[in-house]
């Protein structure tokens, strides 16, 4: 047990993506440092537009990352070339938020789960028993009826789709999945469904998550840690439970906040936010959400808040604290 | 493990034919289309065994003095400007119309759909350099491009399909450029790519077969316009030559005696007209049932 603490599973260190727009440079990604062990589950929490899906991709490269490193299994992800890359996503995998954009629509339900293993090689083409085969037990393992093999995505659901999305990252029995809001396009029975569909998982194949989300009551339950980003940079992390009991940055407790209570008698003592967004191209020194928080002072806007660790494993970049 | 009973899977053609033909006007267009293939086919088999017999004794026999004569008992379409029986011409030309215009579209197609493709799906450099050349040619009329290309390189039915196959490529590429550019940004692909996809996996299995709507459309379009582009650099004395039968040739050369006798410019203009619109409905009829999208 103590090894595993010792040694990460996924170590990602002062990463940055800029991307270069004709208004200048997009600071998606600013300076992101954290790590994960071993089955368990970061939280990334953040509004729209902060950077946690660009995190999720360029932790995958599938955007080259402008800075910073990625260490998986004490393996530099950053330098590997394409041969071993190929190799490496077998253990990372990705998840994605739109179940209706991410299957492709000429592929029946069999033919999309069978790609993921025929692209890594683990079955050839004349394989084809052997391969309907495994893929009947992936479906019959995401809880997706048998008799839809040669269904388009077309014909189901929003649920049913992920269940695929959610199989064929199976079908790799990889180790490290990034799941970008993959509950966030369906309706909220069929929310708790899938969510319970990937613990299980988890629990299971003792998978280790990234999980991306804006809506905190989602991570609540399933992190073990949450990343708080604002405009590219991680304004607090912390322990799932000590960052609902006790958020330090301003931001963290306005998003808590805005967390809706099922009880209409419960007074509400919302943060309400000012102000604008700041815009992350070409960004001003300071702490980003200076123009936004309530207890901005001269000293938010003159440099970088370096990120300062508060408690054991809690972090905050703030000057307050 | 038994595998449980399920619904057969039909491959993408078998699917593709379910639908079309509940089509009826479509399945209207496949059956002319058929027809004229199989015309043209027989055409070429008697060619073969009578060793030209037919064609030298019927199809280019001239008789001046029944010039311009209408349709009659023995000559259903009547006679041309020479005396010649315009029916056995207009099947006799089939060939040329129709095989002469596929054969350039599918040249074209397969050429602008890879450079489309490759240029829609690299960009940056790769994109530009491709499209840019791309514009140059879309910036010569394609008639004229093509009389230039059959100009320089010589009459001959070879060098008339080049020519039309090459004078076609832009607007295939950008078609297809422009698919593959809404395409490429889907999540899918970012999944496949997530598990490791090669581009040339991507291209083939991912974004042509979601670009195969449009190129359909445009292909069969491009065969109706490839047909009358034949039909115009023969008219210019660059395509088919006389007195080998061909519907656009036949069409321009009956132009002058279009005062004398009706028919002779009619019947070659119904044939282009007949198979222009085939291919048309059948096209439509095509797009919609590649289409899985589109139930039933």
């Amino acid at each position: 047990m103590n090894d595993t603490i010792k040694r990460p599973l996924l170590r990602v260190e002062h990463l940055k993506k800029y991307f270069h727009t004709n208004k200048g440079t997009l600071h998606a990604v600013d300076d992101v440092s954290f790590s994960i062990h071993k089955g368990e589950t970061l939280g990334v929490v953040g509004e729209s537009g902060c950077g946690k899906s660009t995190l999720g991709r360029t932790i995958l490269r599938l955007h080259e990352p402008t800075d910073g490193k990625i260490f998986f299994e004490d393996q530099e992800v950053t330098g590997l070339d394409a041969h071993a890359m190929k190799a490496l996503r077998r253990d990372m995998q990705i998840i994605f938020q739109d179940p209706f954009a991410s299957l492709n629509p000429r592929m029946t339900v069999s033919e999309t789960i069978g790609e993921s293993l025929l692209i890594q090689k683990l079955f050839t083409r004349k394989q084809g028993v052997e391969l309907r085969k495994r893929v009947t037990e992936l479906m019959d393992f995401v809880g997706l009826s048998a008799k839809l093999v040669n269904s388009y995505p077309h014909e189901l659901d929003g649920g049913r789709r992920q269940r695929i999305g959610i199989a064929r990252v199976l079908a790799l029995d990889p180790k490290f999945v990034v799941c970008d809001e993959p509950v966030s396009a369906l309706d909220v029975s069929i929310q708790a469904q899938i969510l319970n569909l990937m613990q299980d998982l988890q629990d299971e194949l003792g998978l280790t998550y990234l999980f991306i989300t804006h809506d905190l009551s989602v991570v609540k339950h399933l992190s073990n840690n949450i990343v708080v980003m604002y405009l590219g940079q991680m304004v607090e992390m912390a322990p799932s439970l000590v960052l609902f009991e006790k958020p330090l940055h301003p931001y963290t407790q306005a998003l808590l906040s805005a967390i809706p209570v099922p009880d209409p008698d419960y007074a509400v003592d919302r943060v309400l936010l000012q102000g604008e967004l700041t815009s992350p191209i070409n960004p001003q020194p300071g702490c980003r959400f200076a123009k936004r928080c309530p207890y901005a002072s001269e000293a938010c806007t003159k440099h970088d808040i370096p990120l300062k660790e508060v408690a054991p494993g809690h972090f905050v970049a703030c000057t307050l604290v | 493990m038994k595998l449980p009973v399920v619904k057969k899977q039909r491959t993408l053609a078998t699917e593709t034919w379910r639908r079309f033909k509940k089509n009826k006007l479509a399945l209207t267009g496949m059956i002319v289309l058929s027809s004229l293939v199989l015309i043209a086919l027989s055409t070429i088999v008697i060619d073969l065994a009578t060793d030209n017999a037919v064609y030298n004794n019927y199809v280019i026999k001239q008789n001046l003095r029944m010039r311009l004569q209408g349709p009659s008992k023995d000559h259903i379409f009547g006679l041309d400007e020479f005396g010649r029986d315009i029916f056995m011409r207009m099947i006799w030309a089939v060939r040329y119309s129709l095989f002469m215009g596929t054969i350039a579209i599918a040249l074209s197609t397969i050429a602008g759909g890879l450079l489309g493709a490759i240029a829609g799906y690299y960009g940056k450099v790769t994109d530009n350099a491709i499209m840019r050349f791309m514009d140059v040619l879309l910036a010569i009329p394609s008639m004229l491009l093509a009389t230039a290309i059959v100009a320089a390189l010589g009459t001959s039915l070879t060098n008339v399909l080049i020519a039309i196959a090459i004078s076609y490529v832009p607007t295939f590429a950008r078609t297809v450029r422009a698919s593959v550019l809404t395409i490429k940004d889907q999540e899918f692909i970012e999944a496949a790519r997530a598990m490791g996809a090669s581009d040339s996996r991507i291209i083939f299995k991912y974004i042509l077969p979601n670009s195969m709507a449009p190129l359909i459309v445009q292909a069969t379009l491009g065969v109706a316009g490839a047909i009358l582009s034949i039909a115009g650099l023969s008219f210019l004395g660059l395509g088919i030559q006389p007195p080998t039968p061909e519907w656009g040739s036949m069409l321009s050369s009956a132009r002058a005696y279009i005062r004398e006798g009706w028919h002779i410019t009619v019947i070659p203009g119904l044939g282009i007209m007949i198979t222009i619109l085939a291919l048309n409905v059948m096209g439509d009829g095509l797009r919609d049932a590649l289409d899985p999208r589109l139930k039933n």
